[in-house]
């Protein structure tokens, strides 16, 4: 039973991974990076998360190696401290508490026992660069407190800091400046571009620093896309710089080889820059990413890079610029316009993800499943460009429909807009475009919704625009003699009144329609299209509609913009109820009559349940989020919980999620999903020794219980058990796929070693029974068994009885089998 | 990582007919060779046997044509009153026809006299043919009866007297010498055995019948008979399989396509009209100049011959296969070349890495790839893209606009090339699928070239021209848009049950009016 006091808001994955750089383990096999407040382990090969690494309290803001033992991970946090990983088991070694809020974390190999980090002193935006003490102790937790001044007035990006040529010297840049500290010499050179003391305007500000790993040479980026290569700077006077410029903007970030000899650069553009010879001539390119690069790393070994996008997403990319994997987490860049959907068919998450893109997430793995690419055209990345949008999507008829609504407007007059239909194609399991619909209005549509009903013979879908128009689309047969095809028509176009057609609603059973047209509400019948009924309460324009389901489906409910929330009856065309409620979003329950309304006050969200029967709410959840809440969905539950609490029982069989203006996913829970997920990492952890590719999982571990079963069946062999013993050992053999099972040669021996072992036992005490089995066909095996445990508990008598048994007569045989079934279990109470 | 995706051109739909296997198959033939007849042609028949003259029936001649010929190459004109429905045997040597005065006369076709006279009908007969055996032929009359005749002999072997009223058309099997068809204006068709003495199937057409065929599998019966065209199954007893109402005029005769996939049916309003023998449906349609009598089709559908009312005899001739190979192509790579490696098959310890297939990308692509816009540009601005796909021109200028550099890809023009940009946006400025993405260009290109205008008498010329266009174009959406207002009226005074509108108004507008500098 589940705890009832627990029902909390809790965040749901999807968080943010290219918050910081990404690192990679020495021997490469594992990517890890900053994730909210946890830090994650990727396998670079299979793009598997390995482990999450859990424990600050606040968001983690860079991560390094241990340079003194390569298989210990730094972090640190928000929450003051420093904790020391080891990786491989996913297990906290260490937490150092320094007792500020760290922005950065550097570690170099040659100060063994002390950090670097980044650290904010009184002023909001002046940071400092410290170096902090670890001291060697024992114990779990040790407090850090000898911090030594490094550099003051530096940038709060760990970007704008490099340590250079095995830690000499420190690097940082912050607007048009470079400082540069030797810690030989305790001294600080600062350099300054003539041109930015020249021209206000000029925009060469630094953006990020690299150093050469084995020369002195310091790469710097600008915000003009330039990038300068910095030598002989131990010179206050004779320095130099060489300039490269590609990028036409800001470069987000630099790397070097692990040689030296290449340095890579990102931007904007989306495309991955690798400079070798540090020569302008000798440019490679890997063109179009997908978002911008907002960090680059490489590996310690030197064959791989990797580059982190702001579309959440991390590339790990071969030394010979080939992609080779990519772990893409909840895409978060741009506006939500879509809404919160889910697809019938995979229960993912849909809504907007790369421009253009309709995503489908998982919500269990945390786990973008993958991009439907709608508007497909070639994305120019560029910050003045207006880019078509995805506005509306809806599914319809069980996931086997989805319909699409892109946009672009220009000017005023000058908008652009299409509608595609696309099919689910069961061979390829992805959907393909079928209908391309342009301009299907004259303006902005404001609300697509298909006929969901289960008769219903023909997929209907209805949008409404501002022109004053709703329009019927259904799907019609355009096959001739040459072709099959069919195709979505445009069946009937209603108005009223010249209105703004603002919401669509089927009802459940899909006889009727009602479409809003600002402040009224109007039912259409849906076979004919025509008008029954309208409602207005002039309460302000109508935002949300929704019939009710299920025993409520004679409601219809509309939230207005004035903060009234209606209830109309549709047997008696009357107001049932209306109350008082600025609702932000609301979302009927598929699999109950409930509704779920959030509401917006000015101290945050509250969340109210309710059936539409009654005004009364079920449940009133305040304050759900400080935050807009700008949308909701009803996710179908797998297993259904029982709260019993009458508050909860509306999460028994669906879960609700929301998204805030900031874009985090949230839902309630009684646990956190990262306790849902660590069964799985527990079961990874267990696997320390294999390389960790699912199959591997699934063969290792049968394997292990197939040596388990061998071993068992030798001593089997020895001890002669009865056969009852042997029999989950087999039955699990057979029950488990054949796709993961040892090879056949391997199984047999012991396959029919075992059966061979049983068949010797059974033998021996069953060859009377079998004779007689003809006649005594119906006497069950039940009862059988039964007889067989009750031989076991007085074997003194019996055993001396079937020795007898063999050389008597059938007659006598039979008469003896009635004895046997004779209760004797009194003896032993005697 | 994702490629480059290609511009996506905008697809329009194709107005007018569309383009299918049977419209090309059925418009590629050469223009009509027009044959002027004494009077109305009511019969058209080819000869089954090489090489395919044909026999035509118009008031008392018959001629016979050869393939490519537009004078007879022989004429039967010793007729008493009109002749009717001659019709060549089998083995092409033979004609029958009947005539006015009842009689049937069977001529060789090296011959001039008849070489028999089947004399027995009181009145005109309209319909005879051979039966499958060579040595009969059937014919019906005027006077309800239906009557087998033996050439040998030339005796009239059977009287049928089914039909109650005149006999105008039939036709024999082509596979069973003893069962023909007959129509009447009883709006029956009857089928009659010879052996039985009597019809063995009897259908309600339901108009009269004006023509019969039979499927060459005998399997399928078509009757014209009114607007009304309707196949039946003979094998099930004469069950009607479909009803096909496709002319508004009576249908005068049938046809059946070489292939016997296409059914053609020529019919009073002018038109001839090319069924499927699978769906029954029309694939295709051809407009005459009067209405039609007769219709043949040559062997392989070489040759359509029409008859019309007003005796004139359209004869299309299928076009030759066009030579496009005439001109020495250049010479491409053996097949070997590209299936090289193609069909190798893998070995059991083999792994199989396909190559990466290259995407083509057009040249406009390739270019927009590169951000090479200007030339991009002035790819699809050639005369071939711009008159044959100016769809494609329109696309790419769309996505310039879209990346935000239409602008500097127009500019830096010198005349030859302003003045080509000009001529696009001439031709197709008006056209209301282009108008939003043209007159956007059209603004930047004046707002780029105004401070050069005056330099070049061509540019201006252009200037002036698309002026004009315009103010006429306004001219016209104002006219438009008058229609509209008055059509509103018409519609609110209606009284109406219906509270909606549901009248949709269309107006492609120009929402700009942009006013030139001359």
């Amino acid at each position: 039973m589940v705890e009832e006091e627990g029902v909390r808001v809790v965040r749901c994955g999807g968080s943010e991974l290219n918050f910081r750089r990404a690192v990679f383990s020495a021997d490469s096999k594992y990517i890890f990076c900053v994730s909210g407040d946890f830090v994650k382990v990727y396998s670079t090969a299979t793009e598997e998360c390995v482990h999450i690494l859990q424990g600050h309290r606040n968001l983690v803001t860079g991560i390094q190696l241990n340079p003194s033992n390569h298989l210990q991970l730094y972090s640190c946090s928000f929450d003051g401290t420093i904790k020391l990983w080891d990786y491989v088991d996913g297990i906290l070694i260490k937490t150092f508490i320094v007792g500020h809020k760290l922005h950065a974390l550097f570690a170099i190999a040659r100060a063994e026992d002390s950090v670097f980090v980044t650290i904010n002193k009184e002023k909001p935006d002046v940071f400092q660069l410290v170096s902090v003490k670890l001291p060697k102790s024992s114990s779990q937790e040790i407090e850090a407190k000898e911090l030594s001044f490094v550099l003051d007035y530096i940038n709060q990006s760990p970007k704008c800091i490099a340590f250079g040529h095995e830690g000499e010297y420190v690097a940082v840049v912050r607007d048009f400046y470079l400082s540069v500290y030797f810690f030989k010499k305790k001294k600080t050179s600062r350099f300054t571009l003539s041109s930015s003391r020249n021209k206000k305007r000029a925009k060469n500000n630094f953006t990020c620093v690299a150093c050469h790993p084995k020369e002195d040479c310091i790469a710097t980026g600008h915000k003009d896309g330039k990038i300068r290569l910095w030598r002989n700077f131990d010179d206050d006077k004779k320095y130099t710089y060489t300039c490269l410029h590609w990028h036409h903007d800001m470069v987000m970030d630099l790397a070097f080889s692990v040689t030296g000899t290449s340095l890579l650069s990102g931007g904007r553009e989306s495309v991955l820059v690798e400079w070798r010879d540090a020569a302008e001539k000798n440019k490679e390119f890997l063109p179009r990413l997908g978002a911008t690069i907002e960090h680059i790393s490489v590996s310690p070994a030197g064959d791989l890079f990797c580059t982190s996008h702001s579309d959440n997403k991390i590339i790990v990319i071969h030394r010979n610029l080939e992609a080779s994997a990519v772990i893409q987490g909840l895409v978060k860049d741009s506006n939500i316009f879509t809404g919160l959907m889910i697809d019938p068919r995979t229960k993912a998450l849909v809504l907007n993800g790369k421009p253009g893109h309709l995503q489908f997430y998982s919500l269990q793995s945390d786990k973008q499943l993958y991009n439907l690419d709608i508007v497909q055209q070639e994305y120019i990345n560029d910050y003045s460009l207006i880019q078509i949008e995805l506005t509306k999507a809806a599914f319809g008829c069980y996931g086997n429909w989805l319909a699409t609504v892109e946009q672009r407007q220009e000017k005023k007059t000058e908008l652009e807009m299409q509608m595609k239909l696309w099919m689910y194609n069961k061979k390829t399991q992805g959907f393909v475009l079928n209908t391309k619909v342009n301009m299907p209005h004259e303006d902005h549509i404001t609300a697509l919704c298909f006929c969901n009903a289960e008769k219903s013979e023909n997929p209907t879908l209805v949008t409404t625009s501002k022109d004053g128009h709703f329009k019927v689309w259904i799907l019609t047969d355009d096959s001739d003699i040459y072709k099959k095809a069919v195709g979505w028509t445009c069946d009937f176009v209603g108005s009223y009144h010249k209105y703004q057609a603002t919401n669509c609603c089927f009802s459940e059973d899909g006889s009727l329609l009602a479409v809003s047209f600002e402040e009224i509400v109007t039912i259409w019948d849906s076979e004919t299209w025509e008008l029954k009924c309208t409602f207005c309460q002039r309460a302000g324009k109508i935002r949300h509609l929704c019939f009710g389901r299920l025993t409520c489906s004679k409601y219809l409910l509309g939230a207005t913009e004035n903060g009234i929330l209606c209830c109309w009856n549709l047997l008696s065309c009357a107001l049932e109820w209306s109350a008082k409620l600025n609702v932000r979003v609301m979302e009927p329950d598929p699999n109950s009559e409930n509704i779920a309304a959030v509401s917006r006050s000015s101290v945050g969200s509250d969340l109210f349940v309710f059936k539409p029967s009654e005004p009364r709410p079920l449940c009133i959840q305040k304050n759900i989020s400080r935050e807009e809440v700008q949308w909701g969905v009803f996710v179908p539950r797998d297993v259904p919980e029982s709260f019993t609490s009458e508050a909860y029982q509306w999460l028994n069989r669906s879960q609700f999620y929301f998204l805030t203006k900031s874009q985090s996913l949230l839902t309630f829970s009684t646990k956190s999903p990262e306790e849902k997920l660590t069964p799985t990492s527990k079961q990874l952890l267990a696997e320390e020794s294999l390389p960790n590719t699912p199959f591997y999982f699934i063969l290792g571990k049968h394997r292990q219980q197939q040596h388990e079963k061998l071993n068992a069946a030798l001593e089997n062999e020895l001890v002669q058990l009865p056969l009852t013993e042997n029999i989950p050992a087999i039955s699990e053999l057979l029950h488990t796929p054949a796709h993961v099972l040892p090879s056949a040669s391997f199984l047999c021996s012991m396959f029919v070693n075992s059966l061979l072992l049983s068949k010797e036992s059974k033998s021996a005490e069953e060859t009377p029974n079998d004779v007689d089995m003809e006649e005594e066909k119906e006497s069950d095996d039940s009862d059988e068994e039964n007889d067989f445990t009750e031989k076991v508990q007085d074997t003194d008598n019996t055993d001396l009885g079937e020795d007898i048994i063999h050389q008597l007569s059938k007659s006598e045989e039979k008469e003896l089998r009635k004895f046997r079934k004779v209760d004797y279990s009194w003896i032993t109470a005697l | 990582m994702a490629g480059y995706k290609p511009v996506a051109i905008q697809t329009y739909p194709i107005l007018g007919e569309k383009i299918t296997q049977d419209t090309q198959y059925w418009n590629n033939y050469k223009t009509p060779v027009q044959i002027k007849e004494f009077g109305a042609v009511s019969k058209v028949d080819f000869s089954p046997q090489p090489p395919y003259n044909y026999a035509v029936t118009a008031s008392s001649r018959i001629h016979i044509y050869g393939r490519y010929s537009q004078e007879p190459i022989k004429t039967f004109s010793r007729f008493k009153d009109t002749a009717y429905c001659a019709t060549f045997r089998q083995d092409g040597r033979l004609l029958v026809a009947g005539s006015e005065d009842g009689r049937v006369q069977l001529f060789d076709i090296s011959g001039r006299a008849p070489l028999r006279q089947f004399e027995g009908h009181t009145k005109a007969v309209h319909t005879v043919d051979f039966t499958a055996d060579k040595y009969h032929v059937v014919s019906g009359a005027d006077d309800y009866t239906v009557k087998l005749w033996d050439i040998p002999n030339s005796k009239e072997v059977l009287t049928f007297k089914e039909h109650s009223d005149y006999v105008r058309c039939g036709c024999a099997s082509k596979l069973n010498p003893d069962l023909f068809v007959t129509g009447s204006y009883d709006h029956t068709v009857k089928m009659f055995d010879a052996r039985t003495n009597q019809s063995v199937i009897s259908v309600e057409h339901g108009q009269p019948v004006e023509s019969v065929l039979l499927f060459p599998s005998g399997g399928l019966l078509v009757s014209a008979g009114g607007r009304y065209v309707k196949v039946w199954d003979v094998l099930k007893g004469g069950q009607l399989l479909v009803s096909l109402k496709n002319h508004h005029k009576t249908v005068t005769c049938l046809c059946l396509g070489s292939s016997g996939q296409r059914l053609l049916s020529g019919s009073l309003d002018r038109k001839v009209k090319v069924y499927s023998t699978t769906s029954y449906k029309v694939v295709h349609s051809f407009d005459y100049a009067a209405s039609i009598l007769s219709l043949a089709l040559a062997h392989e559908d070489e040759t359509i011959v029409v008859g019309m009312t007003n005796g004139i005899l359209s004869v299309k001739h299928r076009k030759s296969e066009a030579k496009k190979d005439s001109l020495p192509r250049r010479r491409r790579p053996a097949y070997r070349t590209f299936i090289k490696g193609k069909n190798y098959m893998k070995q059991r310890d083999d792994i199989l890495i396909n190559r990466p297939s290259k995407k083509h990308l057009e040249l406009y692509d390739r270019d927009l790839k590169n951000f090479r816009i200007s030339k991009a540009l002035d790819r699809v601005l050639e005369p071939s893209c711009t008159i044959q796909t100016p769809e494609v021109t329109v696309s790419i200028i769309k996505e310039l606009n879209r990346r935000g550099v239409l602008a500097n890809a127009l500019a830096g023009r010198d005349e030859k090339e302003i003045s080509r940009v000009l001529n696009f946006l001439i031709r197709n400025l008006s056209q209301p699928r282009f108008a939003p993405v043209l007159i956007n260009a059209a603004e930047i290109i004046i707002d780029i070239y105004l401070p050069v205008i005056g330099q070049s008498p061509v540019v201006d010329k252009k200037f002036l021209v698309l002026q004009g266009l315009v103010e006429k174009e306004i001219d016209y959406q104002r006219e438009l848009l008058e229609t509209l207002g008055m059509m509103d009226m018409l519609f609110a005074t209606m009284t109406r049950k219906e509270s909606t509108s549901i009248l949709q108004h269309t107006s492609d507008g120009f929402p700009e009016k942009k006013k030139m500098e001359s």
